[in-house]
């Protein structure tokens, strides 16, 4: 099943919850919708569900136009943030429920639901659970039977809404391999919406990016992290440091540290921010002869093989602390101490002269 | 292995601060005991005792006679009207109010507890001046031979008037704690309209629906005021129990009077002891699912 989304706006009063978006989702994939909250990422989940209607703009199920078509005519299995399972009903007759409300000509038989029903909860590995109400569930296992539920109807395409939002870091985890692994299996069109960076870069093929009901960049999770389109992505992804420069010429000044920037040749003297990854950026004791920034440790964090150390520049190039991760045989080899002066020197950084500038983030 | 003494263990006598001094403690039980018994056990024994006063048989005959009988049956099939409608209507109310946003909801909200704050007399007075033959309607009614107020269908009306609340009342603030998430995972699986109120809808609302529903029974039969208004108190057609009991009490007929009116207190015990029976599982209901 493909997806596409043409033009699609829609206003909450003089809230603007999507502003003119277009998105294809691939078939069989497993796309992820990440934004902070207030983006529009739930609101275009259900959207493509049904559950609401836009202002404008068309959402496509294999290029046939479904804008006025039921939810019950769209095929979706959709799972909820708060799993949203039938309180009164066993969990059994939870994941039987999409069966059991088709026309008498469509319905199974009792045993066939029987069947399916069993399958789908061996499936998510809770059949021992079937007699239970959900309240005497615990989280994880609710949401695992939501899932099954979902997938108890055959939808063609898989709706999530922010399925691990509600659950313990630890359970968060184990779910979100097994949703990758039992997406892998089934291969059925999913998009799934979080604010959990880590979870989408972990999960998804692809990452569509959204912020205040504009989408930002479309990739995958690599692409995504490593080339972001705008200094919205850069920050929203993973860990940055926050350089203040200029840019001249094709030359970048962020202190006394001068970088090649032969894309920007034409700018005259602009004011411009640099970004830098933690693990973009080399330490030294020494200076070596090249320009690098003075800074000094502040606090140091040497749990695991990575060390992470906060530090405070000399000079204001950079508003907030500096956070550098180095290895730990690294760390050893330079024998750094809290308060120890050191000079760093970014391998990798993007500019983006504030022009170009084109999602505001403070 | 030793044992660690636990704090609470300890039989150090240490105030506990929360707690008011057991002089005031009494007292304010003492308090709230004698205001219950002498507003409310006492007139109750006293019903009763009165009743009875002059044994089984007079009390058994105050409740027979044809009169009493055919308030009786009115009351029961003003209540068998009312209590319907109301039903059907609170819940219409209440799902319109909780699960949907739409332009004039709060002026239904309003609207609902209307009764609630208007005088049961004014009430009355309104359907009189709609209905009765001074009304605009009311030469129409004449001229098909339809008769409203001083009749049962006024006093339905003026039942039905008086109990709008109840239902809707109890069922909003539930269906707006439970959301309407069940719903939508309902319709987006394939069930229709009416499978997601028979299976989800009711199932979820079913306690606090039997709640609202004996409070709302309780009120039908035993409302006063709006169906005196209406009613005209002709004996044998349109007189209520509570009617009844004022027409006896004011002939000077007292036993047949509290004999009557212990039906209806009889009919108020068994609704608390059903409301007590209920109002536990309403609030299991209402807790079960919210919580992760």
């Amino acid at each position: 099943m493909t997806i596409e989304i043409h033009d699609l706006s829609k206003q909450f009063g003089s809230f603007t919850a999507l502003n003119d978006i277009n998105l294809k989702v691939n078939p069989g994939e497993l796309l992820a919708l990440l934004g902070p909250s207030g983006s529009g990422k739930t609101t275009l989940l259900r959207v493509i569900a049904g559950l609401e209607t836009a202002d404008s703009g068309q959402v496509l199920f294999n290029q046939e136009d479904s804008t006025d078509k039921h939810i019950r005519d769209r095929h979706v299995g959709f799972v909820f943030q708060h799993y949203a399972l039938f309180r009164n009903m066993t969990i059994f007759e939870n994941v039987a429920f999409g069966l059991r409300v088709r026309p008498r000509k469509q319905r199974p038989s009792a045993r066939e639901i029987n069947r399916r029903v069993t399958e789908l909860l061996q499936l998510v590995q809770l059949d021992w659970l079937a007699d239970r109400y959900p309240h005497q569930l615990s989280g994880g296992q609710r949401q695992r039977i939501a899932l099954a539920r979902a997938l108890a109807v055959e939808p063609s395409v898989l709706l999530l809404d922010e399925p691990f939002g509600a659950l313990d870091a630890k359970v968060r985890k184990e779910l979100r391999a097994w949703l990758r692994k039992l997406h892998d299996d089934m291969h059925i069109t999913s998009v799934f919406v979080t604010h959990d960076q880590e979870e989408t870069l972990e999960v998804a093929d692809r990452i569509v990016v959204m912020n205040r009901g504009r989408i930002e960049q479309i990739g995958t999770p690599d692409e995504v992290y490593e080339k972001p389109a705008n200094p919205f992505v850069y920050e929203f992804l993973g860990h940055v440091n926050l350089f203040h420069g200029r840019v001249h010429q094709g030359h970048a000044w962020i202190g006394d540290l001068e970088v090649d920037a032969p894309e920007y040749s034409e700018a005259e003297d602009l004011n411009a921010i640099a970004y830098v990854r933690p693990h973009d950026l080399e330490v030294d004791r020494t200076l070596n002869g090249e320009p690098a920034l003075a800074a000094h440790i502040v606090h140091i964090l040497a749990i695991g093989p990575v060390v992470r150390l906060e530090l405070a520049g000399k000079d204001n190039q950079s508003a907030n602390s500096i956070y550098a991760e180095i290895s730990k045989e690294r760390f050893r080899e330079l024998q750094l101490a809290r308060g120890d002066q050191v000079f760093i020197k970014p391998r990798k950084l993007d500019l983006f002269p504030n022009h170009t500038q084109n999602g505001s983030i403070h | 292995m030793t044992a660690i003494p636990l704090p609470q263990a300890s039989p150090a006598p240490h105030k506990v601060v929360t707690q008011e001094s057991p002089w005031a403690r009494w007292i304010l039980i003492l308090l709230a005991l004698s205001f219950l018994s002498l507003f409310l056990l006492l007139p109750l024994v006293a019903v009763f005792f009165e009743a009875l006063r002059k044994g089984w048989e007079v009390y058994l005959a105050a409740i027979t006679e044809p009169d009493a009988l055919a308030a009786i049956r009115l009351t029961l099939i003003a209540a068998a009207i009312a209590v319907p409608l109301n039903l059907i209507f609170g819940i219409a109310a209440a799902w319109a109010i909780a699960k949907f946003e739409f332009r004039g909801k709060s002026i239904l909200t309003s609207l609902i507890d209307l009764p609630f704050s208007v005088s049961p007399v004014v009430a009355g007075l309104i359907y009189v001046l709609i209905f009765g033959l001074q009304s605009w309607i009311g030469p129409w009614l004449r001229e098909h031979d339809l008769s409203i107020i001083f009749a049962v269908p006024g006093i339905v009306l003026a039942t039905i008037f008086v109990t709008v609340p109840f239902i809707a009342r109890e069922l909003i603030p539930l269906m707006q704690a439970q959301g309407s998430e069940e719903e939508e995972a309902a319709i987006i699986l394939g069930a229709n309209g009416w499978q997601t109120l028979w299976y989800i809808t009711l199932p979820n609302i079913k306690w606090g629906l039997l709640y609202g529903t004996i409070l709302c029974n309780a009120r039908a039969m035993g409302e006063f005021g709006a169906v005196s208004v209406v009613s005209g108190h002709i004996r044998g057609l349109t007189n209520t129990l509570s009617l009844h009991v004022e027409i006896l009490y004011n002939e000077y007929n007292f036993v047949a009077a509290f004999a009557v009116a212990s039906l209806l207190a009889l009919l108020a015990l068994i609704t608390l002891v059903l409301k007590t029976l209920v109002e536990a599982r309403v609030a299991q209901q209402t807790s079960r699912g919210n919580h992760p």
